[in-house]
């Protein structure tokens, strides 16, 4: 039988997630025997050509790129995995959540205290940039997600841990450590 | 310092526990509270800007903006059911503003949550008067008149109200509408007489007649009142402190404001000889800050009460029983009817509730072991040291013993006060009141349960469904989602302290959901999420955040049918989400077209 296919992707994340998962350490090298990693920034492979078991999701949606790239792997994965705070609420960026658009744009691209170069004051806008969305959402307000892993970054043991449980159908363990995070 | 604060302070006191009264007393005079008074009232309690401010934003009721007349309307489930939504309408179009604006005018316009006049709806507070019975007829005429400069009074549309409501302290439209009388609520009581008694016997003897009696709070919790004076009694400290919960918060409920103006005397008798059996020289009146227009009503009556010996010192002569009441205003907080927020903001803070234990019996008012109880409570001590504790027992069942004060509103023809025997079935309620064709009651009001026709045959006491008195109907032409549950959850968002992320975000979780389903976007996991996130609020602090998802929980299962009826059958995960309008503003803002 040939071994379970796994993607990750990060959407708007900071790759902290994917450091982590890299974090396993040698156990990587049990993870290659136990799955085949395809679509993933760590492979570099970046389009789906086969139905995939598991999809490994870190950061929400803070674009239309987001979005499309997050329903391509809802289709193409039987389960999806929301890793870490920002897939699952949106996180750091999130903090634009409640702020209005058109502010935001201001500071990053007019007014903040480091743009020196745009003296055009303009907005990128070429039809080839993702465009933004009003706030940034988690993934499931977007497609269905069918487990959580939280933390942030969630720890390396953990991810290690829930991926054995769901390869093996084994029960995951979740200490009260794990899931409290105040 | 102006002359205005100086007065003030001078007839409140400088101190850091009366804030609430000197900014209500500054905004009454000014109708707002200016960022320079803010200043001057932080300077002379030795507070921060930021402690008076962040005391202010609790409460509903302040302003930082100048205006010539506020307008409150009422926007409870009950006040949308008689038409609040008109009423609305109209209001907006006469001063063209919006809810929640200042017109061009100097009168501004806020909605409110329910003032305890759900039996006359839609009801309005103008500078604290309640004008019921709103029609956008009615609005038009009040407006008018306020915009020719008449004064308030010369805008009533209504004859004054029945009973007390007429008399030249109320002088309102307001209506007690009492449909049943009993112990409580019949004529022959006669002032004086319970005090009378009770001082002739010992401390502990009135509290054990209090305590055979059976008597439970009437606040929504039933907890034994001769047990809580007896704890109270027995916490250590010679200063002792009596409050009455008049802040009657649960929608729905009218109850108190029907006794405080038919029975005030009751009730400060009441009061009275519970200062005597637990040793207090101090009550308090928690008034709500909606009842203000029955301040001079209730002046009166201690004024009476005083020249009567029944208040003051040595009390109808027993040498050295001193006591005296004192309003307390509220400024707009559901959350202070629990009794720890309410000592809170008695204590001229935001409400918050405390952490419990040490109970207000323990530690209440300013650390000192107090007893708050409901106005309906002292009132039935009054009836139970009168004619005895094996008396009262007669009434109701042999759990829940004695009368209850129900405040009946929505689709039935006779709204109103009933006093009825506990263990009477929601049936012969339904019937008493003349409804028909009523497809659910809540009960309780929203932290209460919703119930349907399979319900109806449930007994109304504390061992089957019990009720702080509130007790809304609704036919069957009414949608229960929408216009209850939905308008409920609000309720409860608008309320929140916020200290507990339980309370302040399971509930917009909770609403969102709910929301999404209304917009036809369910899926069957959906009620399942409901039914889950429900539970989580049950390990909030205070009793708002534990019941706070009730309106859900209850109603998801006695009207089941509803919720399915909201799932789409096709899909097993659906969210609100739409990429064209998500990016619409973006798209806009860098003047570029949407392309997908
Ligand atoms: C959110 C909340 C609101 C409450 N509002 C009121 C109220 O308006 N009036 C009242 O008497 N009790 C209210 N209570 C109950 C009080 O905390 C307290 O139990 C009651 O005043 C005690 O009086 P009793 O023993 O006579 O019932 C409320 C409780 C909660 C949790
Ligand atoms: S959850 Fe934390 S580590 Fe993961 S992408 Fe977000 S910010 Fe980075
Ligand atoms: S349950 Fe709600 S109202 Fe009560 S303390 Fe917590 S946040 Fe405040």
């Amino acid at each position: 039988m040939s071994k379970p296919l796994v993607a990750t992707a990060s959407l708007a994340g900071c790759f902290g997630c994917h450091m982590s998962l890299l974090d396993i350490d040698e156990r990587i090298l049990k993870l290659v025997e136990l799955v085949d990693i395809g679509k993933s920034p760590v492979t570099d492979i970046k389009t789906f050509t086969q139905q995939y078991a598991v999809g490994i999701i870190e950061g929400g949606c803070c674009n239309s790129e987001n979005v499309h790239n997050l329903q391509e792997f809802r289709k193409n994965c039987d389960i999806l995995i929301s890793l870490g705070e920002c897939a699952i609420m949106g996180g750091l960026p999130a903090m634009r959540n409640g702020i209005p658009i058109e502010e935001c744009l201001n500071e990053a691209y007019l007014e903040g205290p480091t743009v020196h170069l745009n003296t055009e004051k303009i907005f990128p806008n070429d039809d080839e940039l993702p465009m933004l969305l009003d706030r940034v959402y988690p993934a499931h307000e977007i497609v269905k997600i069918d487990y959580f892993l939280p933390g942030c970054p969630p720890r390396a043991d953990l991810i290690w841990d829930a991926l054995v449980a769901l390869l093996t159908g084994k029960e995951l363990e979740l200490p009260y450590e794990v899931v409290k995070y105040d | 310092m102006s002359a205005l604060i100086q007065n003030i302070l001078i007839k409140v006191g400088q101190k850091k526990d009366r804030l609430l009264d000197i900014l209500l007393s500054v905004q009454e005079a000014e109708s707002f509270v200016s960022d320079e008074n803010i200043k001057i009232i932080a300077g002379s309690l030795q507070l921060s800007e930021i402690d008076v401010r962040q005391c202010m934003s609790f409460y509903h009721f302040f302003s930082t903006k100048p205006s010539r007349h506020r307008i409150f309307l009422n926007d409870s489930v009950m006040a949308n059911l008689m038409g609040g939504q008109k009423v609305k309408e109209a209001f907006e179009k006469v001063l063209n503003c919006k809810q929640g604006e200042i017109n061009a005018d100097g009168i501004g316009f806020y909605t409110t949550a329910c003032i305890g006049m759900s039996d006359q709806e839609p009801a309005a507070m103008i500078d604290g008067v309640i004008f019921p019975s709103l029609t956008p007829e009615r609005v038009r005429f009040v407006v008018e008149g306020i915009n020719q400069g008449k004064s308030l009074s010369d805008l009533y549309y209504l004859p004054l109200g029945d009973g007390r409501n007429g008399g030249a302290a109320l002088n309102t439209m307001v209506n007690s509408n009492i449909r049943k009388t009993g112990l409580l609520l019949d004529d022959y009581y006669k002032s004086g007489s319970a005090l009378t008694i009770a001082i002739e016997k010992s401390e502990l003897e009135v509290i054990g007649i209090v305590k055979t009696s059976g008597l439970r709070g009437r606040g929504g919790a039933g907890f034994p009142t001769g047990m809580k004076w007896e704890f109270c009694r027995s916490s250590e400290g010679a200063e002792k402190y009596i409050i009455c919960n008049a802040d009657e918060g649960e929608p729905g409920t009218f109850k108190d404001r029907v006794i405080l103006t038919e029975k005030i005397e009751m009730l400060l008798e009441g009061m009275t000889i519970a200062a005597y059996a637990i040793g207090a020289r101090e009550g308090i009146i928690y008034l709500r800050h909606e009842y203000q227009y029955m301040r001079q009503h209730i002046e009166n009556a201690l004024a009476v009460a005083r020249t009567k010996k029944m208040l003051g010192n040595n009390i109808l002569g027993k040498d050295g029983f001193d006591f005296d009441i004192r309003i307390q205003f509220g400024a707009g907080a559901y959350v202070c009817g629990e009794e720890s927020s309410l000592i809170e903001s008695m204590e001229g803070k935001r409400g918050e509730p405390r952490f419990k234990p040490p109970f207000p019996v323990q530690k209440g008012y300013h650390n000192k072991p107090t007893s708050v109880n409901n106005v309906e409570t002292f009132c039935k001590v009054c009836r139970i040291i009168e004619r005895g504790g094996e008396w009262y027992r007669r009434y109701g069942t042999k759990q829940s013993v004695g009368t209850k004060l129900l405040s009946i509103s929505g689709d039935c023809p006779r709204p109103g006060v009933y006093e009825i025997e506990w263990g009477m079935t929601l049936y012969q309620m339904l019937e008493m009141v003349g409804a028909t064709n009523t497809q659910a009651i809540q009960v309780g009001g929203p932290s209460g349960s919703l119930i349907g026709k399979t319900g109806f045959d449930r007994k109304i006491c504390y061992s089957d469904i019990s009720t702080g008195g509130s007790m809304m109907i609704f036919d069957q032409s009414r949608d229960l989602i929408k216009d209850v549950v939905l308008n409920f959850l609000e309720f409860f968002i608008d309320e929140s302290c916020g200290s507990c992320l339980s309370c302040r975000a399971c509930t917009q979780q909770i609403r969102n959901k709910l929301e999404k389903m209304i917009h036809g976007k369910g899926v069957s996991t959906d009620i399942e999420d409901l039914k889950k996130w429900a539970k989580f609020t049950l390990v909030s602090r205070c009793g708002l955040g534990q019941s706070a998802a009730n309106p859900i929980s209850t109603s998801i299962a006695n009207f089941p049918h509803l919720y399915q009826a909201m799932v789409q059958k096709e899909k097993d995960y659906d969210t609100c989400f739409d990429l064209a309008s998500a990016v619409a503003d973006s798209c806009k803002v860098v003047n570029r077209v949407p392309n997908f």
